[in-house]
């Protein structure tokens, strides 16, 4: 009984680092535009299709084509920053709500209309096999995909934490008059934030594939797993979104095996609660 | 003056309203011309979340017009999408009456059905559910309502028995079962009758234990570690195609194999998604539940029909959604052929009388009990077998011969 | 004064529409007044006090179940229902803003706290047994109830009426709250709290009052509901897009006016209808077709009119009323 109980924390570990990955997106755009974007489930989504497509046209495998995807969605982002969001920067929280509401509704409704409501499947030649150790099973799609998770997060620490622009993002999330008053080119930076969020989703919903089949009606899920996530590890903290994705992975799997798992996502609400109640900031989240 | 004024327009608006309310209570017995063509409006929920459903109940209804033709039927369908909302559903079927619709069929949804069954018994329209399970659909009084589909009680009472033929058949003794479902309408719907059918079905094996799960949830892989801790001989299941994929995956992945895995009587096992996901491992999954009589020669004429329609999708994986669609339908033009007139409550009384021998789903003749439901319908072992739904009991009907225990998932092709 | 002239004769006009009005335009009107009755309860807690929440259909759902739970296992009819839903609702939301406003939450933490209330409790309902778990709710329509007014049976007519008065009571207590002096503290607390504070205004007790008419309020919209539609599914009544439909009225309409929740309804449903009614005869109608025109019309509208239309309407119509 306990190989299998640590057999189900293991795998809800895997599952929370992709998800935390994708909360992570959400988190670095909060963090530094301030911008609550309710559309990041419906982008996964995008990202997923865009895996779907790439690997049945090109044979490419999710964890290559990653890249390209991640690539395509910093441009999205960028110009979406751009061209839809910019006015809406320093608006009330629901103006900003209502318009990537919008945006939502349109992306779900679209890719109905584009690829229909059946679920189109990645089959990836590794997609049934598992790893054998002891009396544990731990799939490979799993563990593939939470490396690349860990990979991608670390890239991103590396970047905010390296390089030029990196730092001066962060000093727009820390002071944003003072970074005007230096002379950073506040715009542009939102727009850069905005496309390296995207590009965080677009990874996630790629390496979602090898565990999901893409659905249009996936977003909103999504979406609602990425704020729990978020709020829980501490909005606008990385190293949080990814605690926060491991916390829920492994609490819903473990609620799910020793209580009910109808009663799963409960304990993920229920969680979040007492950490709004007790912590409000989130687990590793600063008070703003 | 500005508070008089308002008086006397309120007074006499409500004197107006009044006169209308009279009107509207009274409307329904207005004589409509005697027209060949029955015009029926037709809605499915072919976006919002039902839409995978939705839209293979649509393919069918796009067919049946000239099917019906070919059987004398003189139809003409309006299709609206109903948006997997009940709001949208009620206004809608407001609309289409008014449009002049004399007919509604749809919805696939119970919480729409019973929306749409207040406009039709206020209306006095009748209304042919093509698809919804609640129980409590034809338990509320409705008059202008008819269900050719069973309630969850008759699906399970009905895939239960076809278990046990099926181990007959196949000569498979299994010990224990666990029953996983999702926790949905449908699904618990399914959980209670099982709860209540189970222990009085006198099944040959123990219920070791019966799951739910929640379907917005992400991921299966502990349901499947808590059933694999079970360790039992059937894994008895009621859940959606994408749940289903990832039952399966999981299962495969965590090397368990059970003897058989049955679903006593839901969809979630033979969507096309469920093949292509799968591929080999789509194969031996079985289920009980009505199905197109592949002998029978409407259904024959129904498919024959919808390949050219619709090229990209296949009759076999279509034909439950595709075939209610279409009995519906049927059912409604039977009956305004039988009453001569689409005036409300001649055509519900001839409809209510339908007595259809020759029709597309397996079972004897469609009829109606005086609550508007058939409790006639029975229902089919189907597996899938080369990646296509086959039916393979009642003998009857049966294309193949059943295979259990499930060949393991190590060396298929 | 002839804003009020004008408003009355509104009024009239809607007491009038069934004269004239087919049952689809009345069935199109239902749900526009429920939306703009759900509007106004929603628009206390996030136009007036700022408080922003994105999980009211929690308390449109808790007011449905406690009402039809009790019509169906106590004989106890709508009409005395309504206090119990009303109590219930009120209840569970000074449990949520108790937790959030005692521990400072705010903002969007706030907003998704909320959610995370009515995910919590649609999951929940799912399980309850005796209000018919994830299987639903279903009120009995039995023929020797019809026309029972008093039990809440009848034709479109009687839920017309009924919703009709729900908005124009609903609009009437708006705004004399605005005008009372709850309603300035409200606003005070919404534009600045440290600084209401300041000027000895008790901020936790006027945003929990808040939260308890506004609860209380969206309860009322929950029994009609139930009545309305006599069948209730835990996943579609607390469902998260139950909640954002109903406070894309008031956003739409105009946050912290009085007519801004009606005006968004008048512009919402009926252009979802439209649209239905657009994509049919276009041919161009693959499903989806009809939410994606919706959520473009979404972002143009929140882009050209930001603060909502009914203040853009008022400024060049001459009235008076904006955001206070």
């Amino acid at each position: 009984m306990s190989s299998i109980l640590f057999n189900v924390v293991v795998q809800g570990i895997l599952t929370g680092l992709v998800y935390g990955l994708m909360a992570l997106g959400l988190s670095v755009i909060f963090g530094v535009v301030r911008v609550v974007n309710f559309a990041h489930g419906e982008f996964a989504v995008i990202a997923m299709y865009a895996a779907y497509l790439l690997f049945s046209a090109l044979r490419l495998d999710p964890l290559i084509a990653m890249l390209p995807i991640a690539l395509g969605f910093f441009g999205i982002g960028y110009a979406l920053q751009r061209l839809l969001i910019n006015p809406f920067i320093g608006r009330p929280a629901h103006e900003q709500f209502i318009l990537l509401v919008g945006v939502a509704i349109i992306i779900v409704n679209g890719l109905l209309m584009i690829f229909g409501p059946d679920a189109r499947p990645t089959n990836l030649s590794y997609a049934f096999d598992s790893f054998a150790i002891g009396p544990l099973f731990i799939d490979k799609v799993r563990t593939y995909a939470a490396i690349a998770a860990l990979a991608v997060t670390g890239l991103l620490f590396a970047f905010f934490r390296y390089t030029h622009t990196g730092t001066a993002i962060r000093a727009c999330a820390d002071n944003l008059v003072g970074a005007a008053v230096v002379g950073l080119d506040v715009k542009r930076l939102y727009a850069l934030t905005f496309g390296i969020g995207l590009a965080c989703v677009g990874a996630a919903g790629t390496l979602m594939v090898t565990i999901a089949d893409a659905t249009p009606a996936l977003g909103p899920a999504y979406t609602l797993l990425a704020f729990t996530i978020v709020i829980i590890g501490g909005l606008g903290s990385m190293a949080g979104a990814l605690i926060g994705g491991i916390l829920i992975g492994v609490s819903e799997a473990c609620a799910g095996f020793l209580i009910t798992p109808s009663m799963k996502s409960m304990f993920s609400f229920a969680l979040l609660i007492a950490v709004l109640a007790f912590r409000p900031e989130g687990l590793l989240g600063k008070r703003t | 003056m500005t508070d008089k004024n308002h008086m006397t327009l309120s007074r006499r608006g409500l004197l107006a309203g009044t006169a209308a309310a009279a009107t509207l209570i009274s409307a329904p017995g207005i004589v409509r011309a005697q027209a060949k063509t029955l015009k029926i409006g037709v809605l499915l929920p072919r976006s919002g979340y039902l839409a995978q459903s939705g839209q293979a109940c649509h393919r069918g209804a796009t067919i049946s017009t000239k099917v019906l033709a070919g059987y004398g039927h003189s139809v003409e369908l309006v299709h609206v999408d109903t948006e997997s909302s009940a709001d949208i559903a009620r206004t809608q079927a407001e609309r289409l009456i008014n449009e002049g619709a004399q007919c509604l069929v749809g919805p696939f949804d119970s919480a729409a059905a019973l929306s749409i069954a207040q406009v039709c018994e206020q209306r006095q329209v009748p209304f042919v559910i093509n698809i919804a399970a609640a129980p409590q659909i034809t338990e509320q009084g409705y008059k202008y309502l008819v269900r050719n589909f069973p309630t969850g009680g008759q699906l399970v009472t009905n895939g239960l028995n076809l278990i046990k033929d099926l181990l007959a058949a196949t000569k498979v003794a299994p010990k224990s079962a666990v029953f996983l479902h999702a926790n949905d309408t449908f699904g618990s719907a399914q959980r209670k009758a099982m709860d209540a059918i189970f222990p009085k079905a006198q099944m040959p094996f123990q219920l070791a234990e019966s799951i739910a799960y929640d379907p917005k949830a992400q991921d299966l892989s502990v349901e499947v570690t808590k059933i694999r801790a079970l360790n039992p001989d059937l894994v008895l299941v009621v859940t959606r195609a994408a749940d289903a994929i990832k039952l399966v995956r999981d299962m495969v992945r965590q090397r368990f194999e059970p003897k058989g895995i049955i679903s006593p009587g839901s969809p979630g096992l033979y969507d096309e998604e469920f093949y292509q996901a799968l591929g080999p491992f789509a194969d031996f999954h079985t289920y009980n539940l009505p199905w197109a009589n592949p002998k029978a020669q409407m259904t024959q004429a129904l498919e024959a029909a919808f390949k050219p329609a619709h090229p990209s999708n296949r009759f076999a994986v279509d034909c439950f959604n595709v075939g209610f669609t279409f009995e519906a339908l049927l059912i409604a033009a039977d009956g305004f052929k039988r009453a001569g007139t689409a005036n409300g409550p001649d055509l519900m009384k001839a409809i209510k009388e339908t007595n259809l021998a020759d029709h597309v789903m397996i079972g004897g003749p469609i009829k109606f009990d005086e609550k508007g439901q058939n409790n006639g319908i029975i229902s089919a072992v189907v597996q899938n077998r080369g990646r296509t739904p086959t039916v393979v009991l009642p003998q009857a009907s049966a294309t193949m011969a059943p295979v259990m225990p499930m060949p393991p998932w190590q060396g298929r092709t | 004064m002839h804003g009020r002239v004008l408003i009355a004769m509104l009024l009239a006009a809607l007491i009038a529409t069934p004269a004239f009005a087919d049952r689809y335009v009345i069935s199109v009107l239902i749900l526009v007044f429920y939306f703009a009755y759900v509007g106004q309860a929603w628009n206390l807690m996030m136009g007036f006090t700022g408080q922003l929440s994105l999980g009211h259909s929690l308390y449109v759902g808790l007011g449905a179940y406690v009402a039809a739970g009790l019509w169906l296992h106590a004989g106890i009819g709508p009409w005395l229902g309504v206090f119990a839903a009303i109590a219930v609702a009120a209840a569970v939301g000074s449990v949520t803003g108790w937790l959030s406003w005692r521990f400072g939450i705010e903002g969007v933490y706030f907003a998704l706290l909320t959610i995370a209330f009515a995910e919590f409790t649609r999951i929940g309902f799912d399980h309850i047994d005796m209000l018919g778990a994830a299987g639903g709710l279903f009120l009995p329509v039995n023929a020797e109830e019809a026309g029972q007014w008093w039990n809440l049976r009848g034709g479109p007519l009687l839920f017309y009426y009924l919703a009709l008065a729900l908005v124009a009571g609903a609009t009437l207590a708006v705004a004399w709250l605005r005008r009372s002096r709850l309603g300035y503290q409200w606003v005070a607390v919404r534009e600045d709290s440290e600084a209401a504070r300041a000027l000895g205004v008790d901020v936790f007790r006027a945003k929990m009052i808040a939260m308890l008419i506004s609860s209380g309020m969206t309860a009322v919209g929950g029994v009609f509901y139930a009545f309305y539609h006599r069948n209730l599914f835990p996943g579609q009544v607390f469902e998260m897009g139950r909640s954002i439909e109903l406070i894309l009225a008031p956003i739409v309409g105009g946050l912290g006016t009085v007519f801004g929740p009606i005006i968004g309804a008048f512009i919402l449903t009926p252009l979802g209808e439209a649209l239905i009614a657009a994509t049919e005869r276009s041919g161009f109608n693959a499903p989806g077709t009809k939410a994606v025109f919706y959520g473009a019309a979404l972002i143009a509208i929140i882009y050209l009119v930001p603060s909502g239309v009914w203040p853009w309407i008022a400024r060049r119509l001459g009235f008076s009323e904006h955001r206070q």
